[in-house]
């Protein structure tokens, strides 16, 4: 009963700060109330018995990636336009592609049935989440590790040489 | 009444829309990153949801990978959104229109 009161909480409030992040104006604030969107997910994450999810969420959404976005919003000096049209000149298809996903995924969502079977990682098995985690991570899933770990560098490389294209060469010059 | 699967995947489900709609609707390309990183987080509860109601924690590593990707892409994405800015003084997705056909 608790849990659901506090599912219902937090699923409320991660959909009303996601539809303020597309719906106002500033950019500024669109990244903060992802930031509350963020937070949300965060504790859904701990509802799944998925303390070490909830702990990544923060680190990497909240740490990082959102501070990158306040980054690119300060750099680039876009909150001065902020008083013009927000949305272009094809709304209305646009509406009706959510809504044709509303009904597709809709029915996909009522009508489905699990059929799978369960696994072996009840909730005493995710009372040590960090350590199962870690041991799959590190064992069946060590290849996907290593390559994760590669498309890591490739795209810090590629963001560098991104933003540095143009100017190399006016410094040799 | 327990909560279950479908509670979480609904949510998932209303994010996504959202999300999309985000995507489709935005003229400001900032914006619409961030609707990108709604759709990853509507993606990765629905992961999350999977794993814990199957009791299976191959859901829970595809979260973590989807995280990781997430990262990169942002990083990439903003790059992009940089030397975009750069050359032609402008975040909106309809004056960027150099290579329609």
């Amino acid at each position: 009963m608790i849990e659901q009161f506090f599912f219902y909480m937090f699923a409320i409030a991660a959909v009303v700060s996601a539809v303020l992040v597309i719906s106002v104006r500033n950019p500024v604030h669109s990244a903060f109330y992802l930031i509350v969107c963020f937070l949300q997910v965060a504790a859904i994450y701990i509802l799944l018995r998925s303390p070490f999810l909830a702990a990544v969420q923060l680190f990497i959404y909240v740490g990082a990636i959102m501070v990158l976005f306040l980054f690119a919003v300060l750099v680039l000096d876009i909150g001065r336009e902020q008083f013009r049209e927000r949305f272009h000149g094809q709304t209305v298809p646009a509406l009706a592609a959510v809504a044709g996903l509303f009904v597709v995924m809709g029915i996909l969502v009522v009508s489905g049935k699990i059929t799978a079977p369960l696994g072996p990682f009840d909730e005493p098995a995710l009372m040590k989440n960090t350590e199962v985690i870690g041991k799959s991570l590190y064992t069946s899933y060590i290849f996907p590790f290593e390559v994760v770990s590669i498309l890591l560098l490739i795209a810090l490389i590629g963001a560098v040489v991104l933003v540095m294209s143009g100017q190399g060469k006016e410094n040799k010059g | 009444m327990a909560l279950t699967l479908t509670h979480y995947l609904v949510l998932s489900f209303i994010l996504f829309l959202v999300g999309t709609a985000g995507v489709l609707l935005r003229r400001n390309i900032i914006i619409v990153l961030m609707s990108l990183e709604l759709i990853f987080n509507s993606v990765n509860i629905s992961l999350a949801a999977f794993s814990y109601f199957l009791q299976n924690l191959n859901g829970t590593i595809f979260v973590v990978f989807s995280i990781t990707i997430a990262a990169a892409e942002a990083a990439i994405g903003l790059a992009i959104l940089v030397a975009v800015y750069r050359r032609r003084r402008t975040v909106y997705v309809d004056e960027l229109d150099e290579m329609r056909g």
